[in-house]
């Protein structure tokens, strides 16, 4: 017997409020000044306006020497070279794809920047052009590097690795771009049984681990065999744990993942989206990461 | 509707998960997600709720105004909805985009409120065929999460169970011009009954199972869903098939007994809940909108 719960609101609060901050951020809001002092470089997210340096997004300000600029605490995606993107297909167009990234603009995939079966290196004549639907349809997610920017903003992508490419089964959770860490690697292999890939544009995919790890097909085969009940537990729980630490404005990386999974441990799955149980584990996962770093 | 593309593997992904009881959020498939409900929102109103039910959000005012009754019924009071459906919940519904999911939902409210037994309509008459009170109803979507109707009508009933409608008395003059007058007291006002009024249960097929309460993603995995108004009883007022594909009658069995476990389950807390919000009185944090 299902028991549905209904409860009152209650207002929430940080839970990261309640423990020391090391150093006081400078919070900006737009319009606000910065600095008066001319001798700083203006990074993003600032411009210069009547003698004055002032902020043009919300968020915290970050100085690296001479260099003003702020981070915006909740943005659309600005791509940077080398990015690694989870995205879904909007429009088949005569040699690219169009890409939705949660960015400003639409993001373009070249035909000619997407490997082909078996990595073979050749040119893509007017028959890849035609089968370009039978590979990549409207509403496929997929996996990409960032291969240029554009003047207006707009992200170029390739999948010119075999560990790019279209995305079998899984789940997909989308959360603010400026709360996934920038690392040296985004794909992992979680040691609870699932893998994940943190897209720098806020498009998390989490998906069973595939067992042959060295055939590495670049998506063209797409597995739709049933996943285990084991699997599909351990990545609901992961789901929600992101789902949790991204409520509670923590940033996204592979450890904190894998501590607020082993915090969500004593409780049942569906139960780890409930505020209190979301507090819990968020606060235990904090304390547990100030230990790693001090 | 508000809609997501899904790709086929995350489809099949989903419709998998639902076979063997676990959905991708962990839920089984007669669990609901976790609803919050807050009465007397809207100060200028006679009665108000709002309902989060997961990422949907639902404003729901009630006002009670003097009217002439319907010919049909010259001893009744009656309720006029109207549903608007906010531009902040979907870029789709800007303009006139979502005219006709109001208009449909407007449609469903006054056929599960048809029955007379849902709600005690000759109360709300004061004076047979010259005066009665018209409750207009007034539905917000604020932010479209799946399971629309669901929350609709539980955020209709909670608003009804909050809204205080003045008492007034009829004075007769020596010519017989009646006149109507309303009492000093603030407080002094009738609450209407609303344990036979009914709840919105959707069943969703996919694959060969049902769920309750589908989110946007499972949502675009079904073909068909049935839409089943039922009351604490477990009595059904109203039954509504959405979606293109077919049913078999079987399983339209199957789900209508779902739908009368799962509503009882739901009028039950609900009420709970209710009644303990009304019990905190003025000893309660109001949350509202900035919380």
């Amino acid at each position: 017997m299902a028991a549905i719960e209904v409860r009152l609101p209650v207002a929430r609060k940080l839970v990261v409020q309640s423990l020391a901050q090391g150093s006081d951020k400078h919070l900006v809001a737009p319009g606000d000044t910065i600095t008066t002092d001319t001798g700083y470089m203006r990074g993003h997210g600032t411009y210069m306006g009547d003698e004055k340096l002032v902020a043009s997004v919300a968020g915290a300000v970050e100085r690296v020497n001479k260099l003003i600029c702020v981070k915006a605490l909740k943005t659309r995606y600005n791509g940077e070279v080398g990015d690694i993107v989870v995205g879904r297909v909007t429009e088949v167009q005569q040699k690219r794809w169009k890409v939705e990234t949660n960015a400003r603009l639409d993001s373009v995939l070249l035909l000619s920047s997407m490997n082909l079966p078996g990595g073979e290196l050749r040119r893509r004549s007017a028959e890849d052009e035609l089968a370009m639907r039978d590979y990549l349809q409207e509403g496929d997610l997929i996996s990409a590097e960032v291969q240029a920017v554009f003047s207006d903003g707009a992200v170029s992508l390739h999948t010119r690795s075999l560990k790019y490419g279209k995305l079998g089964q899984g789940v997909l959770v989308q959360v603010s771009p400026s709360l996934v860490k920038r690392q040296k690697t985004h794909f992992h292999d979680l040691p609870c049984g699932a893998s994940v890939i943190l897209g720098n544009n806020g498009f998390i995919w989490i998906y069973p681990t595939p067992e042959q790890k060295n055939e590495e097909a670049g998506g063209f085969v797409t597995d739709l065999e049933p996943v285990s009940l084991h699997d599909r537990e351990v990545i609901s729980r992961l789901r929600n744990c992101i789902l949790a630490l991204v409520a509670q404005k923590l940033m996204l990386y592979d450890t904190s993942i894998v501590y607020c999974y082993e915090a969500s441990h004593p409780h049942q799955i569906k139960d780890v989206l409930k505020p209190e149980v979301m507090q819990e584990i968020v606060l235990e996962t904090r304390q547990r990461l100030l230990e790693l770093e001090g | 509707m508000a809609s997501v593309v899904l790709s086929e593997a995350e489809k099949v992904y989903v419709v998998h998960g639902i076979q063997e009881d676990l959905r991708v959020d962990g839920r089984g498939c007669e669990d609901y997600r976790c609803i919050e409900v807050e009465t007397d929102v809207v100060s200028n109103t006679s009665g108000s709720a709002r309902v989060k039910l997961g990422h949907t959000d639902i404003l729901v005012g009630v006002k009670a105004e003097m009217g002439t009754p319907k010919l049909e019924n010259p001893n009744e009071g009656y309720l006029e909805f109207f549903v608007d459906c906010s531009a902040n919940a979907t870029p789709e519904f800007e303009g006139r985009g979502g005219e006709e999911l109001a208009t449909e939902i407007v449609n469903t409210l006054y056929r599960i409120f048809s029955s007379e037994s849902t709600i005690d309509v000759k109360s709300l008459c004061i004076n047979p065929r010259e005066h009665c009170w018209v409750l207009y109803v007034d539905v917000l979507l604020l932010e479209c999460g799946g399971n629309l109707f669901d929350a609709i009508s539980i955020a209709v009933k909670a608003a009804l169970f909050n809204t205080r409608i003045p008492k007034v008395r009829v004075l007769e003059d020596e010519e017989g011009s009646k006149e109507i007058e309303l009492s000093d007291d603030p407080y002094d006002c009738i609450r209407l009954n609303v344990d036979n009024v009914p709840c919105i249960i959707t069943l969703s097929k996919i694959g060969c199972r049902h769920v309750v309460d589908a989110t946007l993603q499972e949502e675009a995995c079904s073909l068909a869903s049935l839409l089943l108004s039922v009351t604490s009883r477990g009595t059904f007022t109203c039954m509504k098939k959405l979606g293109n594909g077919s049913l078999d009658p079987e399983s339209i069995f199957e789900m209508m007994e779902t739908g009368k476990r799962v509503g009882k389950t739901l009028h039950a807390s609900l009420q709970k809940i209710l009644d303990k919000e009304e019990s905190l009185g003025t000893t309660r944090q109001k949350v509202g909108f900035l919380g």
